[in-house]
């Protein structure tokens, strides 16, 4: 038997490959980035990076329409962009299988909210499956295709960050080959004209009923009956606590949590003397068991917030504290926060908006990490492209305060995701908003991922590249000012003269990733400490490369140091050097 | 040296390993290298791990649990049987999941954050001491000293996994399998020569 050790992720890809897959696309976003990036490694699939999650989708469904299995894979929030057309498509319906991952992230480890994704397979009339681990994250994505495409409708593959990024073994099988089905015009069925539109809601009303009835005897609903005097009803990686904490309890693990098998619940119910539903975040399953009738305990006693784990899930339902938690340190222990990079282009950006005192309306993406100290140059972070909406809002107040005091910032890889339709709005409604666009040439954030700008596919083969600058002057914007970031003079003095201009003005910082391009510099600089005078002007750039020696004077960490030269640049006593070999 | 190996048996079915150290120091692949080995040897595994910002040098940490039969992919806080520390203010930082008694094994490196130096918030000076509080044993190895000498601290990773090893029940050629399938096939013989560096440090130790 051929088995491996994959993440939830990893097996996602594997399943989508084994079923016949043959169109993936998506924006990176974590936890489900690498979903994409091992798709990429099958070549009979065509996988692609889109610029946001609403344009992955309506590819994937385009390639439904055209006959192929199809998925789309996006983060929580990427869903919210991928909404629109989501909602639509549960009418449309499919002709090639089409699963739909949406990688939700309880605790918010790298997220701005923790929404809980089910209410979408709800709202959206579609149905939904909620893998345990990485066995079912490659099953239940298989399993998606055929469902997909036995009830005509996309499916909805819900994950948690916990499913995506952790890891059990899986057994590999052969991918199968699935014809790709014809396609035929077919208007009733493909034009949501309200008239057609109206027939098709009767047809997901009836295709909910027909789900349920599914529901009741899928493999993936069963029933694991133990002691009866505690019914536990879970789903996703909340089984596996309630198994681990309860393993003689009698357990309805769901698979299938949309629409609910409530037949199955309610003959469940009748096994056992008190049900307990064990959910993360929103009390989804728990509501609609309620609305049955049927009486359940669950949000009474588990957290809302937050992931679940199984002292969470002991001391809960068991009124038990794990033993052995009276231990902790006393001492403070300093924190190691993520940094932008040693040689980053974005410090010498920052360095100059907080130079000048002005308010910025910052976006999603490593250059978030601008927000914290030293830096402190960012006043708001909300979702993709919001940066440029804000600027725009904020300029229009007219505040006294905020005349030529307001600034966006926003990544190249999410210019391209959402922040263009923004620019277009700045200059159709005649804002003077201000915009940086810092541009290193990759979604750097989620770990180096292609798109429209980078010149390179998912494959990172030779592909078309978007310039951004002809882009922004093809909307009409006039001043298109390219600046290098790392010459901080040069990028103060031209953040400081266009922001007195009484018209749109997009400046592009442009340096790339220094990951990417880590051998740009030179050697490492280092420090006279002779003439270093404590002044503290190089920790305001916040790189971790400086340190300090016992007497704290600045030293500078030559294993971290790439000579990007900014902490020079503000250096006066002059302490800070070049390798003299430059 | 066999009083010492922790075995899965039916009083202790599970074995939870916690991995912590700083972005770039190599813990995830460690880890993987970990669930593999345990693949190999025929047991159940689960990793979870947090990451994200951590290439960004930020603390990075991995959970890892083996044994016959294994539900939850997360390691109890105070039931790690193993903490596995890359470098010494990370081993400080989780040492609330080790158990009572259990074996701490730290890189004897100190990467000091900035936090440090902006927040002033000193680095512990005694961690033995403070480990020694909650570990039944602790470890201080010359990890990244061993990686220097074989002409690359990248393999600081596999001289951790090496002394480890020693600790667990899974045979050596399980380990080289699992180093095999995961680090690039230029690097196997030099991580291979690092595991074995790295287990020498405990063989050399008599219990």
């Amino acid at each position: 038997m051929n088995r491996a050790v994959l993440s939830g992720n990893e097996a996602i890809a594997r399943g989508f490959y084994e079923a016949g897959g043959r169109f993936a696309a998506a924006y990176p976003g974590t936890p489900s980035t690498e979903i994409l990036e091992n798709i990429g490694k099958f070549q009979e699939i065509k996988a692609q990076w889109s610029p946001n999650e609403k344009v992955a989708l309506e590819t994937a469904a385009g390639a439904s329409l055209g006959g192929v299995r199809a998925l789309a894979a996006m983060k929580h929030v990427g869903l919210n962009v991928a909404a629109d057309p989501l909602f639509s498509l549960s009418y449309m319906g499919v002709s090639g299988g089409l699963v739909i991952i949406s990688a939700d992230d309880p605790a918010m480890h790298s997220s701005q909210n923790e929404q809980d994704n089910r209410w979408y397979a709800k709202a959206a009339k579609i149905p939904m499956l909620e893998p345990s681990d990485s066995q079912e994250a490659k099953d239940f994505t298989i399993l998606a295709l055929e469902l997909s495409e036995r009830f005509d409708t996309p499916v909805l593959l819900r994950t948690t960050t916990r499913i995506n990024h952790s890891k059990s073994i899986v057994e590999l099988k052969e991918p199968i080959t699935v014809e790709r089905k014809k396609y035929a015009k077919d208007y009733m069925k493909n034009v949501l004209l309200p008239s057609n539109a109206r027939k098709k809601h009767v047809l997901v009303e009836k295709r909910l009923e027909q789900l349920a009835e599914y529901g009741k005897t899928a493999a993936v609903n069963r029933m694991e009956l133990g002691d009866t005097k505690m019914g536990i009803i879970t789903s996703g990686i909340s089984y596996q606590y309630a198994k681990e904490v309860f393993p003689e309890a009698s357990i309805l693990k769901l698979g299938l949590t949309f629409p609910l098998p409530k037949e199955l619940i309610r003959e469940f119910a009748t096994k056992v003397e008190k049900l307990f539903v064990i959910e993360e975040l929103d009390p989804f399953l728990e509501e609609q068991i309620l609305a049955m009738g049927i009486a359940v305990e669950g949000k009474n006693k588990l957290p809302i917030l937050g992931e679940l784990n199984l002292s969470i899930v002991r001391e809960a339902l068991l009124g038990e504290k794990a033993d052995d938690l009276t231990f902790s340190v006393k001492e403070p222990i300093p924190a190691r926060p993520p940094s932008l990079c040693p040689g980053c282009s974005h410090r010498g950006v920052f360095y100059a908006l907080k130079r000048l005192k002005l308010n910025v309306m910052g976006d999603i993406g490593c250059y978030t990490l601008g927000a914290l100290p030293p830096l402190e140059a960012m006043d708001t972070c909300l979702c993709m492209g919001a940066s440029v909406g804000f600027s725009e809002g904020m300029e229009k107040t007219e505040g006294e305060e905020l005349q030529g005091k307001v600034i966006g910032v926003i990544g190249d890889s999410t210019f391209f995701h959402s922040g263009i339709t923004g620019l277009i709005d700045i200059f159709y409604n005649r804002s003077h908003a201000k915009l940086i666009i810092l541009d290193n040439h990759i979604t750097a954030m989620t770990g180096q991922q292609e798109h429209p700008g980078s010149g390179l596919s998912l494959r990172r083969e030779p592909t078309n590249k978007v310039d951004i600058e002809k882009l922004v002057r093809a909307i009409g914007i006039k001043r298109v000012v390219k600046i290098n970031p790392y010459e901080l003079k040069e990028t103060i003095a031209t953040i400081k003269e266009e922001m007195q201009v009484d018209e749109p003005s997009v400046i592009i910082a442009d340096a790339p990733c220094v990951i990417r391009a880590r051998k740009i510099f030179t050697k490492p600089y280092y420090v006279i400490a002779d003439k270093c005078t404590k002044c503290g002007m190089c920790d305001r750039v916040g790189c971790s490369a400086i340190e300090k020696d016992e007497d704290g004077k600045t030293k500078i960490n030559p294993l971290l140091c790439i000579g990007c030269d900014i902490c020079l640049q503000v250096c006066k006593p002059g302490a800070i050097q070049r390798p003299v070999n430059e | 040296m066999d009083k010492l190996k922790l075995k899965i048996e039916k009083d202790n079915p599970v074995i939870n390993v916690v991995m912590g150290g700083v972005g770039g120091q190599g813990v995830l692949v460690a880890s993987d290298i970990l669930t593999l080995a345990a693949l190999n040897a025929g047991m159940d595994t689960k990793k979870s791990e947090v990451h994200g910002m951590a290439q960004r040098g930020g603390s990075v940490v991995s959970q890892i649990r083996l044994g016959e039969k294994i539900y939850s992919p997360l390691v109890v806080k105070g039931s790690a049987d193993v903490l596995l520390a890359f470098e010494k203010l990370e081993a400080v930082r989780y040492l609330e999941m080790l158990k009572q008694g259990g074996v701490v094994i730290v890189n004897d490196q100190q990467i000091t954050p900035l936090t440090v130096y902006f927040a002033n918030i000193p680095y512990p000076e005694n961690v033995e001491e403070i480990c020694r509080r909650r570990a039944g044993e602790f470890f201080a190895i010359e990890g990244i000293q061993i990686a220097d000498d074989l002409g690359n601290t990248r393999v600081l990773n596999t001289v951790m996994l090496g002394a480890l090893s020693t600790f667990l029940d899974i045979k050596k050629d399980d380990w080289i399998k699992a180093i095999e399938q995961r680090v690039p096939q230029k690097t196997i013989p030099l991580n291979i020569k690092a595991f074995e560096e790295g287990a020498k440090i405990f063989d050399a130790v008599n219990y």
